[in-house]
């Protein structure tokens, strides 16, 4: 890890990002028993942030039909299940909106399957339900899905094991240093409690933020009930010569 | 304005209902003169190959450049529409064996952050069921012998055993395009991973 100097004249002056602290999950995280044999034991390297982590790929929108966001018609009828409706945006750590970027999402069905050959659970799989979805941001960093609530799912983590309804989320943000994958869990889910998943994010605020708020308003009388959820993805740092000791912690 | 970040969350054991692209591997065509490839695998701490993860790699063009506004230079040719469809972007689910494989151009070498220069590198996300957040690496390429001694990335690690894992290796009887690049994610070579 190099010092932070003055730019050099004729050196580029690229944007930087605040790094994270406290907010996401330690990848040693025991209680998840999938992670004893993956989450790396050494400390990462620090990497000082240059063009390749400032850039990040802008792509979506020509993989992406209105259609993909609509979870509820991608099967010859109406899949089984509470219709609901996603809805929010996505900001940075500065509140400034993330436009026209890509999110991507899955889910198991009404009844807590997934569409995946290995998902063995003993529950009906949903001829009208795949469970991907994606869209683009507008640009005010909006999106909007349409699909069913997805199901609370037994696993093999520990006795008695049950994941919260839960819906994955993949957003790219602008730079390489914000590509966010995360879950998106339901108000009030009686299973928090037992969930290392979950309770993998220390803070307990911070957990609170991967659960989307029931709005009365969202939802459509006759059709739908609405749940909103914005996603915040790393902000800048002020300047570009902001020295990485006097970034904001949080 | 100071908003909180929402925190992270593994990908699961279901990342391929949502994730893959059938054109994912392929950050150029099949065939575009000039490709390379480079495939490898995912190992956990006991050398078992992780059948799910999701590896995404983004990296230069041939002549360094970024197709993106922070980059203050431009973007250069194998941007340009109809220049061959160079995406930049790669990803790649592993298959029951743990492998991946990408298609793309060899990246060229960058102006470091704060003077220097960076040797020609991907920098990849590894996503996976048991990682709560995607882990990072770099792919140098291991004919940069000259690039790779300056990079001031490289340069920081110690020992060079460590070093060696951000290297690829040429694929054994495979041509001149044809690298491997493993990733350990425990264990006694694990791959050096960064905070980005």
């Amino acid at each position: 890890m190099t010092t932070d100097v003055p730019a050099a004249p004729g050196e580029l002056i690229l944007p930087s990002y605040r790094r994270p602290a406290g907010v996401h999950p330690p990848l040693d995280s025991p209680a998840y028993r999938s992670s004893l044999l993956r989450a790396p034991k050494r400390p990462p390297v620090l990497l000082r942030q240059g063009l390749t982590e400032v850039t990040g790929p802008l792509l979506g929108a020509e993989r992406v039909t209105a259609a993909d966001a609509d979870l509820t018609a991608r099967g010859g009828g109406e899949p089984i299940g509470e219709r609901i409706i996603l809805t929010g945006r996505v900001l940075d750590s500065g509140g400034r909106p993330v436009p026209d970027t890509l999110i991507e999402i899955w889910q198991a069905n009404a009844a807590g399957r997934y569409a995946h050959g290995i998902d063995d659970h003993d529950a009906p799989l949903d001829p009208n339900f795949g469970g991907a979805g994606r869209c683009m941001t507008d640009s005010e960093g909006r999106y909007r899905f349409i699909t069913i609530k997805p199901g609370a799912y037994p696993w093999k983590n520990h006795r008695n094991a049950w994941r919260p309804a839960h819906v994955h989320f993949s957003l790219f943000g602008r730079a390489f240093t914000q590509r966010l994958i995360t879950q998106m869990y339901f108000p009030g889910d009686p299973l928090f409690a037992q969930d290392p998943v979950y309770n993998s994010v220390p803070d307990p605020r911070a957990r609170e933020r991967m659960v989307a708020r029931f709005d009365l308003g969202i939802t459509q009388p006759e059709w739908a009930l609405g749940y909103q959820w914005d996603i915040v993805l790393r902000g800048r740092a002020a300047t570009a010569f902001e020295p990485e000791e006097g970034e904001e912690r949080r | 304005m100071s908003l909180p970040l929402t925190p992270s969350q593994t990908v699961g054991p279901f990342l391929a209902i949502g994730l893959p692209w059938p054109d994912g591997p392929f950050v150029v065509p099949e065939g575009t003169p000039g490709a390379i490839t480079i495939t490898g695998r995912v190992l956990d701490g006991a050398g078992e190959p992780v059948p799910d993860a999701l590896i995404e790699t983004w990296q230069a063009a041939p002549d360094g450049s970024f197709a993106h506004p922070d980059d203050p230079r431009g973007p250069g040719a194998a941007w340009q529409p109809g220049a061959g469809g160079f995406r930049g972007f790669g990803r790649c689910p592993t298959d029951q064996d743990g492998r991946y494989r990408i298609i793309t151009l060899r990246p060229g070498a960058l102006p470091g952050p704060g003077g220097g220069t960076e040797a020609p590198h991907l920098d990849v996300s590894v996503f996976a069921r048991g990682l709560l957040d995607r882990v990072v690496t770099r792919i140098y390429l291991p004919d940069e012998h000259v690039a790779n001694a300056a990079d001031p990335v490289l340069a920081a690690i110690a020992p060079d055993d460590r070093r060696a894992t951000l290297l690829a290796v040429a694929e054994p009887g495979a041509g001149p395009a044809a690298f491997r690049f493993d990733i350990r994610l425990q264990g006694g070579r694990e791959t050096v991973f960064f905070d980005v």
